[in-house]
């Protein structure tokens, strides 16, 4: 993209961009850590580790959303710079939610290496779940640096593996509980994994969607995987 | 030239209802002024009934020019020609056109300037002006006129107890409106502003952008801005000028969110080298 005549504009338009990517990367280590936590025993720093990325990734959506009230205050942007500011302000939004729900993951593999009623068979389909999410939230935050319409869409269609993968571990889950209602308190810890990992896939396609809304300037939350591929495809 | 012209393909607010009906359109306009110079280059673009319709661009993209066609200005100085039509609707006149005469151009089709320039006469006389032009004597008839006018201006409340005082004693703001009070006497139908207030200052501006939002109830509004963001916030329509061609007309939430053409998008957002 060319440049604004304004020099001061154009870097207070790339600090709130790499800010989001300084953020992600955060995010991304963060995800890294919860599913080592999901994988390995019980390690108390690593779930410390947890806590404090999260801590510092409320901070940079703070300050990431105090640049673009100034960036609207003292530039009313336009076009496409308004759309990357008001995408900004979402990614960030949503990023530091997937920043929530991975720690929730963390202290919840906590709870569960306290029973030793859950077989790894079972776990290890929430763990290959984790997986996807992380796969999704980094081509994600790909897609937001490259501005990847195509990358986007993958994304989005990504988001249906991971509803589906969650809808088997909750059968298993169930089928589990009624057999042995001894599992039921660890059951549902691994319930409320799943479905922590379910909201970093939604979180990372609301990420995508925007994307698509930086460069087609369409609103495309609501629309199908298949509808915003034709939109993204659209000249 | 026109770009992307889905009304609302990318807007804010997808709006499929059909644009209003046209007041006027420009048909393959251009103009030469009588040094030689093309400032305009056949220009196509429709004029919507009671809306305001911005013209923006780079200094001497020809979006005064274009404006100053519309009233027939440029015929004060020789040599200028016209070539193409703007027509008026709904009788589909030509503006354009020889037999037409530009006195009644302007009575239809009003212009009000970038500085304010009241008559060095009296408040009421400067609004009763354009009537006394056209042989209205009727006292009680000039003086509804007037009132209405500067209602129409939002001004009467302000001048009401001293409208023999000289128009030049007003503030610049109600300058202005005066000027704007005295364009609505002949009952225009359509208004120009031609950067209506550059010399104004944020307050006189806010409240002149106030009275268009008011005014397009009654006229049809063409506005002439440097003032991009005043562009975005009083206008329905915005064209996007350069060198004398119109490279976008569309919604104005269109524009300023997701224009169709590249060159437009560089503009609005200050990336113009």
């Amino acid at each position: 993209m060319s440049d604004h005549t304004s020099k001061q504009f154009d870097a207070e338009m790339e600090a709130i961009r790499s800010g989001v990517l300084s953020m992600g990367g955060l995010v991304e280590r963060q995800m890294a850590r919860a599913i080592a936590a999901l994988e390995e025993d019980e390690d108390a720093k690593l779930i410390d580790a947890v806590a404090a990325d999260e801590r510092a990734i409320n901070q940079l959506q703070i300050a990431i959303d105090q640049q673009c009230a100034q960036i609207i205050a003292r530039r009313q942007p336009t076009a496409v710079d308004l759309r990357i500011v008001l995408t900004v302000t979402k990614v960030v939004n949503d990023l530091e939610r997937i920043g929530d729900e991975i720690k929730k993951v963390a202290y919840k593999a906590a709870g569960v290496r306290g029973s030793d009623r859950l077989t790894r068979i079972r776990y290890y389909d929430v763990v290959r779940m984790a997986g996807g999410a992380q796969q999704m939230l980094r081509k994600a935050l790909d897609a937001f640096a490259r501005l990847d319409v195509n990358e986007a869409a993958d994304v989005v269609a990504d988001d249906d593996d991971i509803d589906v993968a969650f809808n088997a571990v909750m059968r298993q889950l169930i089928s589990f509980m009624m057999e042995d209602p001894r599992t039921i308190s660890a059951s549902l810890e691994v319930v409320f994994i799943a479905k922590a990992i379910e909201r970093i896939g939604d979180h990372a396609k609301n990420i995508s969607e925007s994307v698509v809304q930086v460069v087609k300037g369409k609103d495309v939350r609501h629309a199908t995987a298949e509808q915003i591929r034709a939109e993204v495809a659209g000249e | 030239m026109l770009g992307s012209a889905r009304p609302g393909a990318a807007g804010l607010t997808p709006d499929a209802s059909p644009p209003p009906p046209l007041k006027a359109e420009s048909r393959d306009l251009s103009f030469h002024y009588g040094n030689g110079f093309k400032a305009l280059n056949a220009i196509t673009m429709p004029v919507h009934e009671h809306r305001v319709t911005a013209l923006i661009g780079p200094s001497g993209c020809g979006k005064s020019t274009f404006l100053r066609c519309f009233n027939r200005m440029h015929d004060l100085y020789p040599g200028n020609r016209y070539e193409g039509a703007i027509v008026l609707h709904p009788d589909n006149t030509n503006l354009l056109a020889d037999d037409v005469d530009p006195i009644e151009v302007r009575m239809r089709v009003s212009m009000v300037f970038q500085k304010p320039n009241p008559f060095p006469k009296s408040i009421y006389e400067n609004v009763a002006y354009g009537l006394r032009v056209r042989g209205v004597t009727n006292k009680n008839h000039l003086d509804d006129k007037v009132e209405e006018s500067l209602r129409g201006a939002a001004l009467w409340d302000e001048v009401k107890q001293r409208l023999n005082e000289v128009g030049s004693n007003l503030s610049g703001g109600q300058q202005q409106r005066l000027c704007i009070a005295r364009a609505l006497a002949t009952d225009p139908e359509i208004l120009l502003f031609d950067e209506p207030t550059s010399a104004l200052d944020p307050i006189a501006t806010a409240s002149i952008e106030e009275l268009i939002s008011e005014l397009k109830k009654r006229v049809t509004i063409l506005i002439v801005t440097h003032n991009m963001q005043q562009a975005a916030r009083v206008s329905d329509y915005t064209a996007y000028m350069y060198l004398g061609e119109l490279i976008e007309f569309d919604r104005t939430d269109t524009i300023f969110f997701k224009p169709g053409r590249k060159e437009t998008e560089d503009y609005i957002t200050g990336r113009f080298g």
